[in-house]
C-alpha cells in the first residue's frame, strides 16, 4: 500500500476526529456562567466528608444562584471525584482547569490530596479554596491556596488542653498514620503540646492509611497504661481503632480531630466509641439561628440526614468565594485571589471568619462526644 | 512477657488469615506453575458474599456464622472455577507471561467491577459469630480471634485430609509432579485444576470472611494488601509447598505484628518486608520448599 492511500485509510478519519473535537461544545457561550470546580472525595475511604461537603456547596450554589448569582451570572459547578486515592487529586484539578476551565476551584477536603492540588492550582494560577484541610503546609504551597477552615496547631492545642484540664489526663498514648498529612500534622502538634501542660506521651505507635490491623499497637499502648489515647484519624480507621481497642481491654477515652466526623464512625465501632471525644468545626445542636436555618434547608433537601462539620465548611466556602468573586467585580483567577485574601469577618455557619496573612482562617473549634450513639455538643473553643 | 505474649496471640490470629490466602497461591503454583494474582481478589468478593450472606443469617450465633462462612466459600469456589475456566484455561498452553498477565487484567477486572456494582464507599461487616471477650490471665483473646484461629485449623486440617487422603488429592499432587505423565495414567487433568482453583478459592473465601469480621470494613480494594502479604508469605515458606505456605503466613503474621507493637511501628512493612529478603537470600527455595530444576 503506498503511504498516501495509507494515510487516507488510517490518519485521515482520525484528523476528522481531531477537528470535531476541536469544534465541539469546549466554551459554547463564553461567560454565559461562572465556572467553579469542586473537587472531592465522594467515593471510597473518605467518601462522607466529600459527600456532605459537595452536598452543602450544591446547596449554597443554587441559593446564590436564586438569588440572582454573582456580577449578573449563575455559578455553574463542576463536580469531581477523587474517590479517595493518592493521585488522583492531581489528575482531576488539571481536568477541571485545562477542560472545564474553571475560574476557581473548591476542593479537597481532606489534607494530602488538598496538598496534590494545591500544586496543580498554584501552577496554573488559579485560586483554590479548601473547605476543610487542616494541615498548615496545604496553604503554605503558595498563594493562590486558600482555606475555609482553622488548622491543626489550633486543633492540636484544643485537643491537648481538653485532655489536660477537662479530662484530667496525665497519661497520652498517640496512634497516628504515617502516611496522611493531617494526622502526622495533628500528631506533632499534640505531641509537642500535651508534655508542654504537664503531661506525659507513654507511648507513640503509628500505622499506615488502609491499615486494619491496630492490635500489634494497641497492645504495646495498653502495657504503657494511658489515661487517654490520642487518634488523629479519619473515621474508618478511628472506628476499627475504637473496636480493637476496646477488644483489647482498653478503657481510656479515645480523642480525636475534625476527620471523626461521620456517621460510619458510630456504625462501624458501634459501642466501642461511646464516651470518646473530638473537636470539629461547628455543631449542628449551637442555638445560632444562622445554623438552625442552614440545618433546616439541609435537612429539607437532603432527605432529613443532618449536616456534619464538612457540611458546614462546604457552605461556607462556597459563600466565601461568591463574595469574593462579587467584591472582585471580575472572574479573572488573579483579581478573586485578591479578594479572597481580603475576607474579613465574614459571618459563615462555622463561626466568623477572618483570612489571615497565611490565607488561613481563625475560627473557633467545638468540642463533641459520642453520647447513646450520637454526635453531642459538649463546648465550644475560641482561637 | 504478657505483652509478648499478647502480641504473639495477636499474630497467630493475623497470620491465620494470611496462611488461608497463601494456600491458595501455592496451590495454583503447585499444579499449573504460575502465580495466580486474581487470588487476592477472590478473597475481596468472599468478605461481599459474606456481607450479603449475612443479611440472611440470624446474627452473633455460632451456626449463623458458619452459614455465613459456607456461603461465602461456595460462591468464591464457583468464582474460582469460572476464572479458571474463561480466562486461564483457555491460555492453558501460551506462555506463563501471558496467564500472568491475564491474572492482572482479571485482578483489576474484580476490584472495578465489584466497585462498578457496590460502589467504592467501605461497608460495615455486620458480627456474625457471638462476640465476646475472654481473659486469660493479663492476656486478652477476642471471640473473634478465637474464631479465626478455630477455623482456620479446621480448614488447614481439612485441606491435608483432601489433598494426602482422597483420590482427587492423589491426583493434584501427580499432576503436580509431572502433568504430562499424570495424563497418561489417566488423570482428567481439566478436573484436578477446575478442583484445585474451586478448593483455593473456597478457602479465599473463608479468609476474606473471617478478615472482614475482625476488621469490619470492607472495600472492593481491601484484597490488595493481605494479598501481597500471603503472596510473600508463600514464597517465604517455599512456593509449592502447602506446610510452607502456612508457616510462612504464621511468621509474616508474627513478625508483622512484633514490629507493630515495638518502637518501630513506622517500618512495619519495610521490615516484614526485608525479613523476606533475607531469607530469600539464605534460602533461595524458601523455608520449606525444594529446588527443582525446570525441564524443557
Amino acid at each position: 500500500m503506498h503511504l498516501p492511500a495509507l494515510f487516507t485509510r488510517l490518519l485521515a478519519p482520525l484528523a476528522a476526529l481531531a477537528l470535531l473535537a476541536g469544534c465541539g461544545p469546549k466554551n459554547p457561550a463564553p461567560n454565559a456562567t461562572i465556572k467553579v470546580g469542586n473537587y472531592a472525595a465522594i467515593t471510597g475511604k473518605d467518601g462522607t466528608f466529600g459527600d456532605s461537603s459537595t452536598k452543602a456547596t450544591r446547596l449554597a450554589v443554587d441559593e446564590i444562584n436564586a438569588a440572582g448569582g454573582v456580577l449578573g451570572k449563575q455559578i455553574e459547578l463542576v463536580v469531581e471525584d477523587t474517590q479517595s486515592k493518592p493521585g488522583e487529586a492531581a489528575t482531576v484539578v488539571k481536568k477541571l482547569i485545562t477542560r472545564d476551565q474553571v475560574v476557581a476551584l473548591i476542593g479537597e477536603v481532606t489534607s494530602s490530596r488538598s496538598l496534590e492540588g494545591a500544586g496543580v492550582a498554584q501552577a496554573f494560577k488559579i485560586p483554590m479554596l479548601s473547605p476543610s484541610a487542616t494541615n498548615p503546609a496545604v496553604t503554605a504551597t503558595g498563594d493562590y491556596i486558600f482555606r475555609a477552615c482553622f488548622i491543626d496547631p489550633f486543633q492540636g492545642k484544643v485537643l491537648a488542653s481538653f485532655a489536660h484540664e477537662r479530662l484530667k489526663a496525665r497519661r497520652a498514648a498517640l496512634l497516628t498514620s504515617i502516611s496522611s498529612a493531617y494526622s502526622t500534622g495533628l500528631g506533632d502538634v499534640f505531641r509537642a503540646k500535651f508534655p508542654a501542660s504537664g503531661g506525659e506521651i507513654v507511648s507513640d505507635q503509628k500505622f499506615a492509611e488502609g491499615d486494619k490491623d491496630f492490635k500489634a499497637q494497641l497492645t504495646a499502648i495498653k502495657a504503657a497504661n494511658p489515661d487517654v489515647l490520642f487518634v488523629p484519624a479519619y473515621y474508618t480507621e478511628a472506628a476499627l481503632i475504637a473496636k480493637q481497642a476496646r477488644e483489647l481491654g482498653i478503657t481510656a477515652p479515645l480523642i480525636g480531630g475534625d476527620g471523626w466526623e461521620a456517621p460510619e464512625l458510630v456504625q462501624i465501632a458501634g459501642s466501642a466509641i461511646e464516651g470518646c471525644y473530638y473537636s470539629t468545626h461547628y455543631s449542628a445542636e449551637s442555638p445560632d439561628p444562622k445554623v438552625q436555618a442552614f440545618v433546616k434547608k439541609y435537612r429539607d433537601r437532603y432527605d432529613g440526614r443532618t449536616p456534619d462539620g464538612m457540611a458546614a465548611l462546604g457552605y461556607d466556602a462556597a459563600y466565601i468565594l461568591a463574595e469574593a468573586i462579587r467584591r472582585a467585580g471580575s472572574t479573572e483567577p488573579a483579581k478573586i485571589r485578591e479578594a479572597l485574601a481580603a475576607t474579613k469577618s465574614f459571618d459563615g455557619i462555622t463561626g466568623r471568619i477572618d483570612m489571615d496573612a497565611d490565607r488561613n482562617a481563625s475560627k473557633p473549634a467545638a468540642i463533641l462526644t459520642i453520647k447513646a450513639g450520637t454526635f453531642t455538643y459538649l463546648e465550644t473553643v475560641a482561637p | 512477657m504478657s505483652e509478648f505474649l499478647q502480641q504473639l496471640i495477636n499474630g497467630l490470629s493475623l497470620g491465620a488469615i494470611y496462611a488461608l490466602l497463601a494456600l491458595g497461591y501455592t496451590m495454583v503454583y503447585g499444579v499449573l506453575r504460575f502465580i495466580n494474582f486474581a487470588h487476592a481478589d477472590v478473597f475481596m468478593v468472599g468478605s461481599f458474599a459474606g456481607y450479603y450472606a449475612a443479611r440472611h443469617a440470624p446474627a452473633g450465633t455460632l451456626w449463623g456464622g458458619l452459614a455465613v462462612l459456607a456461603a461465602a466459600m461456595a460462591a468464591c469456589a464457583v468464582l474460582g472455577v469460572l476464572i479458571e475456566r474463561f480466562a486461564y484455561r483457555p491460555l492453558r498452553h501460551a506462555p506463563k507471561l501471558n496467564v500472568l498477565i491475564a491474572a492482572i487484567g482479571l485482578s483489576l477486572l474484580l476490584e472495578y467491577g465489584v466497585q462498578l456494582l457496590f460502589g467504592a464507599t467501605p461497608r460495615n461487616f455486620p458480627q456474625v459469630f457471638p462476640s465476646a471477650r475472654l481473659q486469660f490471665g493479663p492476656l486478652t483473646v477476642s471471640s473473634n480471634q478465637l474464631v479465626v484461629i478455630v477455623v482456620s485449623l479446621g480448614l488447614l486440617g481439612g485441606l491435608q485430609w483432601i489433598v494426602f487422603r482422597t483420590r482427587l488429592g492423589a491426583a493434584m499432587r501427580a499432576v503436580s509432579l509431572n502433568p504430562r505423565a499424570a495424563q497418561l495414567v489417566g488423570i482428567n487433568l481439566n478436573t484436578v485444576v477446575a478442583f484445585t482453583f474451586a478448593l483455593g478459592s473456597a478457602l479465599a473465601g473463608a479468609g476474606g470472611v473471617l478478615y472482614a469480621m475482625n476488621y469490619p470494613s470492607i472495600d472492593p480494594f481491601m484484597g490488595v494488601m493481605p494479598g501481597l502479604k500471603a503472596f510473600v508469605a508463600a514464597i517465604l515458606g517455599g512456593i509449592g509447598s502447602l506446610p510452607g505456605a502456612a508457616l510462612g503466613a504464621l511468621i509474616l503474621g508474627g513478625a508483622e505484628t512484633l514490629v507493630g507493637g515495638s518502637a518501630y511501628s513506622t517500618y512495619k512493612d519495610a521490615i516484614a518486608f526485608g525479613l523476606l529478603i533475607v531469607i530469600m537470600l539464605l534460602r533461595p527455595a524458601g523455608l520449606l520448599g525444594r529446588l527443582t530444576v525446570e525441564k524443557v
